[in-house]
């Protein structure tokens, strides 16, 4: 019975742990440097069965393995959230469905603090979701083309549940590090000219970002003398003055950093370059990314203003992606744009706030993730398959499984595009609904439903093109054609599916996933309860007050520097 | 002239130099801007614990005691700042060798011609361009 107590007791910080132990592992299990990210043409198949060495063989089933892991404890977090109040268990601050998990067991405001609520519970588990089959898909061979792909990609994982997981907002900043600096890496796996291109793109926004985020959270802490979201949100209705107009500045602050990891509209341009030059299974993975930036928005300014400009902003970015989509030229670039489409969406239904609006959000969001992941791993099914092409949208010959490649693409755009029986549907029918009150109904309305046209359009064409649109084979190459028009290994279409049925499947398990979405939306409703829920893991409601630290001594010391900072800080002295 | 104005005045003005040289067209100079931001960034950090004179973060004793959280996180900040600095250095670098042209937008490469031989041969065989290099 002790290690299962144990394993519950630390459950919470076990989804950052186990991918950075792995990580660790897989570092230590080293690759054998094989075509160090020189990989030419055909890497692949000139190093099939000798090329593979047992290290690699065995870093792959680890890396496997550890994400199965990861995919359990996510399920296991999900349970105990959702679970109802009586989930029985005397862990500290299990108190209104919220698992607190004090680091070092250091009291609430001061230490760090993990929080598992429902939220961050599905987003647990729908990162987790998301990474085996793309790590599957990549163990195919996309993993030989550069060093460390595996190591990288736990990191990555460990960073995006970290975000997920972190009660502070400089934790966050942290944890965005983490998986920003394996994004860099990741984005860049492969390389090719296209990719070093784009990715020092990413990388210097991505620095200034952070820059941007430094300056937000340290106003933060100057104004209100905590980092702690939940201590935060207690503390918002004391600040008043000139402080609460500083403390909006640095709302705003971070609103242009989650907004750029999300891709709202005026900082959207980035992500269809990035993403399209990046690896197919990479790209699938950073279609949580987006998320991410969505995610800390909803999180930060619950607890800080909700900021006026997100919803026009959040409209702006469906119009700009679903247009864009309309005129990308490659597969990945259309997907990239749905991408910017979909978060889009989701924003809109943030910035509309209530519980409903915001049960909407987290149901489309999960559906999206699935699908655009799923599409960007179609993509690159379908460029394996077209000779000469690749990727482009022109006419080639046709691709060696049109049948199967084609219920793939129906059932991602159907969802993508929200057609009536698949779960895209149901998310913006949800969010419909919530808007039916609000001022600006007519404009929601005729945006998402607007960009889901435009949407269906772009993805009608990107089909037709590829399936209906065929050139014939030329015969001057023969060879090429027969060479590339192999079909796709099942491994390989299993894990696409994966992702695409999940989006499917979500129809069927509407139901329990909207009143578990329905729930997380009311546990974030209700800030004050789930702030209190975080800091009474160290015994009273009310914590012992922080403030901005002035320069009153601390009772018990004997100091001449107490009084009027302003007087003190000037260099009076 | 008060320390406040002094340092604000430059925190800003280490701030509209890293800007300006983020806004440049090559990579060398958005490289020194984003460590400039940094930098300013970093002493923003620092300041937004309030300036203090002879105030060490210790108990005890007879002086004043600066807020030790903004230290902490500088130190972070500072860390996590020097390794990603680090690693646009070398992507700059590797970019460089792929394009053969240090714009950021890639302009001015006319197909790796401007690759030197020994760039070339440093760099091993041009790796493929992404579209075409699958599995």
């Amino acid at each position: 019975m002790m290690p299962m107590d144990f394993l519950s007791l630390h459950l919470p910080v076990l989804p950052v742990l186990l991918p950075a132990v792995t990580a660790i592992a897989l570092l230590l299990i080293g690759d054998d440097g094989r075509r160090s990210g020189l990989a030419g043409e055909g890497s692949a198949a000139d190093s099939a069965p000798g090329g593979v060495g047992a290290r690699w063989k065995w870093a792959r089933r680890l890396a496997l393995l550890s994400t199965f892991l990861g995919l359990l404890l996510a399920a296991r977090l999900v349970a105990d959230a959702a679970g109802a109040g009586a989930a029985g268990n005397a862990l500290a601050g299990s108190s209104a469905n919220v698992r607190v998990y004090l680091l070092g067991n250091w009291a609430a405001p001061f230490g760090i603090v993990l929080v598992v609520d429902r939220l961050a519970a599905l987003m647990l588990l729908l990162t987790s979701c998301i990474a085996l089959p793309v790590l599957a898909f990549a163990c195919d061979g996309w993993d030989a083309r550069g060093r460390h792909f595996h190591a990288l990609f736990q990191f990555q994982l460990m960073g995006l549940n970290g975000a997920f997981l972190t009660g502070d907002l400089f934790n966050l900043f942290v944890f965005f590090e983490v998986l920003l600096i394996s994004s860099y890496v990741l984005m860049t796996h492969g390389h090719g000219r296209e990719r070093f291109r784009a990715g020092f793109h990413y990388v210097g926004l991505n620095l200034l970002a952070s820059a941007l985020f430094l300056i937000g959270a340290s106003l933060v802490y100057a104004i209100a003398g905590t980092l702690n979201l939940a201590d935060l949100t207690l503390r918002l209705p004391q600040i008043t003055g000139p402080d609460a107009v500083l403390l909006k500045v640095a709302g705003l602050v971070l609103l242009v950093v989650f907004g750029f990891k999300a891709a709202v509209m005026p900082l959207s341009l980035w992500l269809p370059a990035t993403y399209s030059a990046a690896s197919a299974p990479v790209a699938a993975l950073f279609a949580i990314m987006t998320k991410v930036g969505v995610y800390a928005i909803v999180r930060v300014h619950a607890a800080l203003w909700p900021p006026e400009v997100l919803l026009p902003l959040a409209l702006a970015t469906s119009v700009v992606g679903a247009l864009g989509a309309l005129s990308a030229a490659t597969l990945p670039r259309l997907v990239a744009w749905l991408t910017v489409a979909s978060v889009g969406t989701v924003l809109t239904a943030v910035a509309m706030g209530g519980a409903a609006a915001l049960s909407a959000a987290m149901f489309y969001l999960v559906n999206s993730t699935f699908v655009i992941a799923g599409l960007f791993l179609w993509c690159e099914l379908v460029a394996v398959q077209r000779a000469g092409v690749g990727d482009r949208l022109s006419p080639a010959p046709g691709v060696a499984q049109p049948a199967l490649l084609g219920v793939l693409l129906l059932a991602g755009a159907a969802s993508a595009a929200g057609l009536p029986p698949l779960p895209g549907f149901i998310g913006k029918v949800m969010l419909l609904q919530a808007s039916s009150t609000h001022a600006w109904a007519a404009v929601i309305w005729a945006v998402v439903l607007g960009s889901g046209l435009l949407a269906l359009v772009a993805l009608a064409r990107a089909g037709s093109t590829v399936f209906w649109n065929t050139a014939p084979r030329l015969a001057s190459e023969p060879d090429r054609t027969q060479a590339s028009a192999v079909s796709a290994r099942l491994a390989l279409l299993l894990c696409t599916g994966c992702l695409l049925g999940a989006g499917v499947l979500m129809s069927l398990f509407a139901e329990p996933i909207k009143r578990y979405t329905d729930a997380a939306a009311a546990q974030l409703g209700d800030a004050p309860a789930l702030a209190q829920a975080v800091l009474a893991a160290q015994g009273g409601i009310h914590p012992k007050a922080v403030q901005p630290y002035l320069g009153a001594p601390p009772p018990g010391t004997d100091s001449k520097g107490s009084g009027d900072p302003s007087l003190d800080a000037g260099g009076a002295r | 002239m008060t320390m406040e104005f002094l340092v604000a005045t430059g925190i800003g003005w280490i701030t509209a130099c890293g800007v300006y040289l983020l806004l440049r067209g090559r990579t060398f100079p958005v490289v020194i801007g984003l460590s400039l931001l940094g930098y300013g960034v970093n002493v923003f950090i620092f300041a937004m614990g309030r300036l203090w004179m002879a105030a060490p973060p210790l108990l005890g004793g007879d002086h004043a005691i600066a807020d030790p959280l903004p230290q902490a996180l500088v130190l972070t900040a500072i860390v996590i700042g020097f390794a990603t600095t680090g690693f646009i250095i070398e992507l700059a670098l590797r970019a460089r060798h792929e394009l053969g042209t240090d714009q950021v937008d890639g302009q001015g490469a006319a197909d790796g011609d401007g690759v030197d031989a020994s760039v070339e041969s440093v760099c091993g065989a041009r790796s493929a361009d992404s579209g075409s290099a699958r599995p």
